[in-house]
């Protein structure tokens, strides 16, 4: 695909300028990372923020740093770090389930509002977004929010563009909270009979005051573990794994990972490849009440599984059809129901099915003005997650 | 004073059907016209405003809601949604020709369910009245705004509410899972659920903090978090302003977020003391309030750190609360500043800005400065931890000079907070009291891009109009 690479803001709105004057679509893209991701989009040329990198302001004592959409999150991390601070959100690095060769960007990251284990506890990359520059479907250049930690002054844009895949807007710039790195960070995993089980320690554990802030379960052949993660003070984990170690022993056998293997084990979390999704297989994640859940897996027998988020979030893995994706938007409706993803397949499939649920037709109105706001023209990320949308 | 728009002439003409209408929609006592009856309803936390509306409708349910909403749409009749009526940005001020469509009567908590941390409420139960149904079970909702013992949870949710604890626990958009919303056509929507994240776009997101502009909320589903062991305030308290910012800083900087880090200047603990007898030190210039989670042992130890931390910086005086019974004592001063302020000054004006917190010392110097030009005092208390700065400007409502030169005041606060970074109002909303000062933070592309958003929700601006966007520039209102 010809791939526009603009170095600079201007450069993102003269290509959308003359892309919404010829009413040429644009598939909108950071570092590429995640093109397998949601539905393909029909257009000649992308555009990419690659090349808008660099962060533009950090104030540690203000928990506030600035970076372009471009900049790698790599390159965020590593700055923080330096400071002995994070980004809260934990977001995920998926380049072994799309088959990337390189690590997200801030933009990427932010306009698919992915969030890793931490998110239970301490919200989602959503959450934290203070500011953003973007630009319009129009080429217009507009702000929302700023880089200050509370502010509900208008319309918070911030959060309609995070999560919107690139069809309301090009993010090219993003203020966003950070917090200090825990002193130490420790993980329990509870051996379990079975998933119901599983939701019952991860329920147990971030229902107490300790602070949890990782709970997911992992399946690996008939073996079902329970992890939870505390973050801290060294004095306080050391407290907290104590009081949660005995809160939690009539519930199953507990062992406390040491911090090499709790490290590996929340980052193949993070990154979902724990699930151990084979290439040919389709991934979709699923996010439902916790206690939803094993009614969910028991209807999704036959399919690789993980849980993250209380067991709130099920990464599912299996065959790339449209009967498989049939019974997992089924199996979305437990308990009342959530909301599914179909996170990776062929194009073939991706391109023939719902990849996320249907809006009721009120809102479906809504989200088509909204839409038309943004992007008169409809020329950003056409089809990204619906059709015609 | 702000402009309102002139009444729509043939909605008052038509006030006698309108009614009748409304009254075929809800209960007996669900529909409130008697001037008498309609007075409680003509202003809200920002009193120096007060407009009778047309009418007043209560309903009890979301079928009510949405059949008053469809009513009133079909009939061009403009609508405030209200909740407690607290706000302070005069966000549920009525209009002579619009209804004031109440959540007052619903109040009753639908379900608890601490296996997925979550209760399902209607929007009129109280933001105290959540954490009160889940507390005996040693659970909690998290965003405390001071007035969370009359604050109703749908005003929150339209308002996004903060409060002292934010700086750990988030506003209300962070702390929410699910909305019961009904557009202005009068169909209900279910926005989110049960569950985090729900694919496409964040319309929770976006609806939360929208100020009743793009519908009103009947239901919502927040998330109920476990409280922790136990928590204990300290005080540090500092001979100079820059100095207890540099404190503030450090402990920051240090790793540590307390669950709060509350900032009082000289005049604020004066009234403040002078209200509660909370032993806050008057020879102070700043004090700060920092309060910490968790065991005795993790409490204490996180103490210590603090104290270490500020002991660098020469504090007057530092004290830790040995109790729960102190640290409430602690906490009863600032939770009351305002209304200690309202003993010390027949009127104030609350401001709302936020500002990057390094520019603490530069703007406290210039709020001053602003003061003496005005020649009205100015008591300052501030969220220290995440920028959000109350400046209570004293005045005196019965004189109009006074009114006209605090509101001069205020402005001229919150455009400095524009000007270092910060913005308008970090959790009281835009409302009236705002909205002509939004051109200072926004472009007129910016605006009108919110405005188009609106428009996208509510075609014909009946949705609390006048309010949020100002009038000038404005196709509603040309």
């Amino acid at each position: 695909m010809n791939t526009l690479l603009p170095t600079d803001e201007a450069g993102i709105v003269a290509a959308i300028t003359a892309a919404h004057a010829a009413r040429e679509p644009l598939a909108i893209e950071g570092r590429g990372t995640k093109r397998a991701m949601l539905r393909p989009v029909q257009a000649a040329r992308s555009l990419s923020t690659r090349l808008l990198t660099g962060i533009t302001l950090y104030k540690p004592s203000e928990l506030v740093i600035s970076a372009r959409a471009g900049t790698p999150i790599a390159e965020i991390e590593a700055a923080l770090a330096e400071k002995g601070q994070q980004i809260i959100a934990e977001p995920p690095d998926f380049r072994a389930l799309f088959g990337a060769t390189e690590g997200p960007s801030l933009g990427g990251i932010t306009a698919s509002n992915l969030s890793g284990p931490r998110r239970i506890t301490w919200g989602a990359m959503r959450d934290h977004v203070l500011g953003i520059r973007a630009v319009r479907g129009d080429g217009e250049v507009f702000r929302s929010g700023g880089r200050v930690l509370k502010n509900v002054t208008g319309l918070d844009l911030c959060k309609l563009l995070c999560g919107s895949h690139g069809t309301l807007g090009v993010l090219t710039e993003i203020t966003f909270k950070v917090l200090p790195q825990p002193e130490e960070s420790a993980t329990l995993a509870v051996d379990v009979a079975d998933i119901a089980s599983g939701i019952g320690v991860l329920s147990a554990g971030l229902g107490s005051p300790y602070g949890v802030s990782g709970a997911a379960i992992l399946l690996q052949g008939s073996a079902i573990t329970a992890l939870l993660r505390l973050e801290d003070f060294a004095e306080s984990v050391a407290y907290r794994m104590a009081r949660l170690r005995e809160d939690l022993a009539p519930l199953g056998a507990a062992r406390r990972l040491d911090a090499e293997e709790g490290l590996a084990t929340w980052r193949a979390v993070r990154d979902a490849t724990a699930l151990g999704a084979t290439p040919d297989e389709a991934v979709w994640r699923l996010s439902l009440p916790p206690s939803a859940a094993p009614a969910a897996c028991a209807a999704l027998a036959g399919f690789r599984l993980m849980l993250d988020w209380g067991g709130g979030l099920i990464w599912v893995a299996g065959p790339a059809t449209e009967t498989a994706h049939a019974t997992v938007m089924a199996a979305a409706q437990a308990g009342g129901g959530g909301s599914f993803t179909l996170f990776r397949a062929p194009d073939s499939l991706r391109g023939a099915v719902p990849v996320v649920p249907a809006e009721p037709p009120a809102l479906a109105a809504i989200a088509a003005r909204v839409k038309a706001v943004m992007d008169p023209e409809g020329i950003l990320n056409p089809g990204r997650i619906r059709l015609g949308a | 004073m702000i402009r309102l728009p002139a009444p729509k002439a043939d909605v008052m003409a038509r006030r006698p059907e309108i009614i009748a209408g409304l009254a075929t929609l809800l209960p007996a006592d669900g529909l409130i016209t008697e001037t008498i009856r309609m007075k409680p309803y003509e202003t809200d936390g920002l009193p120096s405003y007060r407009q009778m509306p047309l009418a007043v409708a209560m309903p009890r349910t979301t079928e009510e809601v949405a059949a008053v909403l469809r009513f009133c749409h079909q009939n061009g009749v403009r609508v405030i949604p209200r909740g407690a009526g607290t706000s302070l940005s005069g966000g549920a001020l009525p209009l002579a020709d619009a209804v004031v469509v109440g959540l007052m009567r619903m109040n009753a908590i639908l379900e608890v369910d601490y296996a997925d941390r979550l209760a399902v409420v209607q929007a009129g139960v109280t933001n105290i009245g959540i954490t009160n149904a889940v507390s005996a079970d040693g659970f909690f909702y998290a965003p405390d705004p001071s007035s969370q013992l009359a604050c109703m949870i749908g005003g929150n949710v339209m308002m996004n509410s903060g409060g002292a604890h934010c700086l750990k626990y988030g506003v209300t958009a962070n702390n929410l899972l699910g909305l019961k919303f009904v557009t202005i056509e009068g169909e209900v929507i279910d926005i989110g659920g049960r569950h985090l994240d729900a694919a496409g776009y964040d319309w929770l997101g976006l609806i939360t903090g929208s100020e009743g502009q793009l519908g009103m909320v009947t239901e919502v589903t927040v998330r109920i978090l476990r409280g922790p062991e136990g928590a204990r305030a300290m005080l540090a308290a500092f001979d100079s302003i820059p100095v207890a910012g540099q404190a503030v800083d450090a402990i920051i900087g240090s790793g540590i977020i307390p669950v709060a880090l509350e900032f009082m200047d000289r005049p604020c603990i004066h009234a403040c003391e002078a209200f509660a007898h909370a032993g806050y030190p008057l020879d102070a210039e700043a004090m700060l309030i920092i309060e910490v989670e968790g065991s005795v042992a993790e409490q204490d130890a996180l103490l210590d750190r603090i104290r270490a931390i500020c002991a660098q910086f020469k504090p007057i005086s530092m004290k830790v609360a040995e109790s729960p019974e102190q640290s409430l004592a602690i906490w009863k001063g600032r939770k009351g500043a305002f209304g200690a302020v309202g003993r010390i000054s027949p009127d104030y004006l609350c401001m709302d800005g936020t500002i990057p917190t390094g520019e603490l010392p530069h703007v406290l110097g210039r709020i001053t400065e602003l003061s003496d030009k005005h020649g009205l005092k100015v008591a300052n208390v501030f969220h220290a931890g995440d920028g959000n700065l109350h400046p209570l400007i004293m005045f005196d409502a019965n004189d109009p000079d006074s009114f006209a030169r605090a509101e001069k005041l205020g402005a001229e606060i919150l455009l400095l907070c524009v000007e270092v970074g910060g913005c308008l109002t970090g959790e009281h909303g835009v409302g009236i009291e705002k909205r002509d000062l939004m051109t200072a933070q926004f472009t007129p592309g910016e605006l009108n891009i919110q405005r188009a958003i609106k428009t996208a929700f509510d075609a014909d601006w009946l949705l609390n109009p006048a309010k949020v966007f100002p009038l000038e520039g404005n196709p509603a209102f040309a």
